[in-house]
């Protein structure tokens, strides 16, 4: 290639005329000003969360439906197991929005009543599933050695046990309720996160900060709750989401072969159950509603979850 | 190897006696017990009851003669029907269930993988989001809800397809999507994630520079390293299909093992459901080990001589 467009330098430095520069004002708090607003890691990743369309349809869909399940009730005139035979099988209508099902209850109440025991099923075997798995997770991964091949061999033995075999064992004997339940879906279901927090946890540990905070002589326990939980926070938020609709998945599952939460709840997979021989008769909103509600929950967690995971995860910041 | 497989086997042993302990425990525990005489009127039943869990012992002898009958494959009589025993009705449902679930997986992982490779090839495109947003809707929806739309809309609605029973490949369809749908969006998404990130790697660069066909590089190279997470979760992917045949079974009225175990579940016949579970658990537990096996011969990257972690 032949060098093309070669500037000349024509001045000599001294050469060089005053007239070429200026001086710029001194203003010593404008120099330090950093261009952009500093973000901690929250501000970031919510952010980023912002910007996912899918992920906020999903978290305003939640927080409706969590404003709905609180306050539906109170809006209607009607009791959850309210029978009123001669009423059975309306179709959707101003008196009844969502219709009513086989014994004349109005459907539009049984569903908040629904969100209320599916949603509080699903965060509180979430959390539950959270406190056991950090701590187990959290102990076996820092300890490390011996203490972390015992409990990790006891995790891999929970972890093939099948989940739901286990579940329908457990609620045939304790007998199905909310509680129970909540129990049932928890005693296998921590196995995930503990394995998670461990990971984390033997990653984040070697870390240069987590070796200062040692050399200082910090007590372990303060290591684990103040360096090693902190960082670690990103993916353990996105399994406690993805923990949520296998739980709701779980309970309308269980419900569903007749070991679900009895009346005078009404959880959507005791709805949904009630309402199968109803649809080849033509009355589809009976299983409609309770349908649509399980379905768009759990893709409201799925679309959350997905879009947490890109919004926490570091190395996608931009 | 040899010791990967060995300590493998282990925990897998370990595993299977918790969940053979633990029916025990579950069932002398059982709110009125099944052994009391007033659960069941029949005076067969109790005869074989007795003779099966051999009440008259104390406990550790009856635990003990438990283990024993299970490993002799012997799950003993069912307390709600007369002169059934749970391998007759094991033997009867357990065929068929296990052709519904062969049948789902096999759907599920080819249109699964499929799904996944165009999602991945269309990247960012029009294809990639339809592929995706379906993946997600699969996965939300629960498998007895897909399956009573399923029936209303296909079957009922526009008559196309038989409402239930197993009796011809035509009624196989229903009950096969409604049990796939779930297992194959969870794939088509894992191997678009993997092969996404494989196709970024050199060597895919260097079959390009090549001037290898993009068949070639993505069947032939991407492919098969982008496939072993999907071996990873085909343990889990099992398990959830095979919980799915209980209600799958429930609602197309497919005489199998799940719909046999429903029924017991609803009539508390608690050696059915003992007998199933443990049958089911030590199926699902031999398959999670088998994967496991099938995953460190299937990936060079595993070294078995390491010591600790996974």
């Amino acid at each position: 290639m032949k060098p093309t467009n070669v500037v000349k330098t024509t001045h000599s430095p001294s050469q060089i005329p005053d007239d070429w520069f200026n001086k710029l004002e001194k203003d010593g708090q404008e120099a330090e000003a950093v261009a952009r607003p500093s973000l901690s890691y929250w501000q970031d990743a919510w952010r980023r969360l912002v910007k996912n369309k899918m992920a906020m349809l999903g978290l305003v869909f939640l927080v409706l439906l969590a404003i709905m399940a609180i306050f539906g009730p109170i809006f209607s005139p009607y009791q959850v197991n309210m029978q009123n035979l001669p009423n059975q099988y309306q179709p959707p209508s101003a008196k009844h929005w969502f219709g009513t099902d086989n014994a004349g209850r109005d459907v539009f109440t049984r569903t908040w009543y629904g969100a209320r025991i599916s949603l509080f099923v699903g965060v509180m075997a979430a959390l539950i599933d959270v406190t056991i798995g950090i701590i187990w997770g959290g102990i076996s991964g820092y300890k490390g050695g011996r203490t972390d091949n015992i409990m990790m061999r006891i995790i891999e033995i929970l972890y093939g046990l099948p989940y739901l075999l286990v579940v329908i064992l457990l609620l045939v004997v304790l007998g199905p309720s909310l509680s129970t339940i909540i129990i049932a879906l928890t005693v296998t279901g921590w196995v995930g996160m503990a394995r998670i927090v461990r990971g984390q946890v033997l990653q984040i540990k070697n870390y240069e900060f987590v070796l200062a905070s040692k050399s200082f002589g910090t007590k372990s326990s303060r290591i684990i709750r103040k360096n090693l939980l902190p960082n670690s926070m990103g993916p353990i938020i996105v399994q406690m989401t993805l923990t949520v609709p296998t739980a709701i998945f779980a309970e309308a599952f269980l419900s569903f072969i007749g070991l679900g939460i009895q009346s005078p709840f009404a959880s959507w997979g005791v709805m949904a159950n009630d309402s199968l021989g109803a649809i080849l008769s033509g009355n589809w909103w009976t299983l409609f509603f309770p349908a649509f509600f399980i379905s768009f929950t759990m893709f409201a967690f799925n679309v959350l979850g997905d879009g947490l995971q890109d919004a926490l995860d570091p190395k996608l910041r931009k | 190897m040899l010791k990967y497989i060995f300590k493998r086997f282990g925990i897998m042993l370990v595993t299977l006696w918790i969940i053979i302990t633990l029916t025990f425990i579950l069932m002398i525990n059982v709110p009125g017990s099944p052994f009391n005489s007033d659960q069941s009127s029949n005076e067969t039943i109790q005869a074989n009851l007795e003779a099966h869990y051999n009440l008259d012992e104390p406990y550790h002898i009856q635990y003990l003669l438990y283990l024993k009958s299970i490993v002799t494959f012997d799950f003993g009589p069912s307390i709600k029907q007369p002169n059934q025993s749970v391998n007759d009705l094991l033997g009867r449902g357990f065929p068929i269930s296990f052709e519904l679930g062969m049948m789902t997986i096999i759907v599920a992982v080819i249109s699964g993988i499929i799904l996944g490779i165009i999602a991945s090839l269309k990247h960012n495109g029009f294809i990639d989001y339809l592929a995706m947003g379906l993946a997600v809707l699969g996965i939300s929806i629960p498998n007895f809800i897909l399956a009573t739309l399923l029936i209303q809309q296909i079957a009922v609605n526009l008559e196309i397809l038989p409402t239930a029973t197993w009796s011809s490949p035509a009624h196989m369809i229903l009950p096969v999507t409604a049990l796939a749908t779930g297992p194959m969006a969870i794939i088509a998404r894992l191997t678009r994630s993997t092969m996404l990130e494989v196709l970024t790697q050199d060597y895919i660069k260097m079959a390009k520079a090549k001037g290898l066909s993009p068949w070639k590089i993505v069947f032939k190279h991407a492919l098969r390293n982008a496939l072993m997470p999907v071996v990873t979760i085909m343990g889990t992917l099992l398990a959830g299909i095979l919980t799915g045949t209980f209600v799958i079974e429930q609602i197309f009225a497919i005489p199998g093992m799940g719909k046999y175990f429903v029924e017991s579940i609803n009539q508390r016949d608690y050696p059915v459901i003992m007998g199933t579970t443990v049958f089911y658990s030590a199926f699902l537990i031999l398959m999670l080990f088998l994967v496991d096996i099938a995953y460190g011969i299937l990936d060079p990257r595993i070294k078995f001589h390491k010591k600790g972690g996974e």
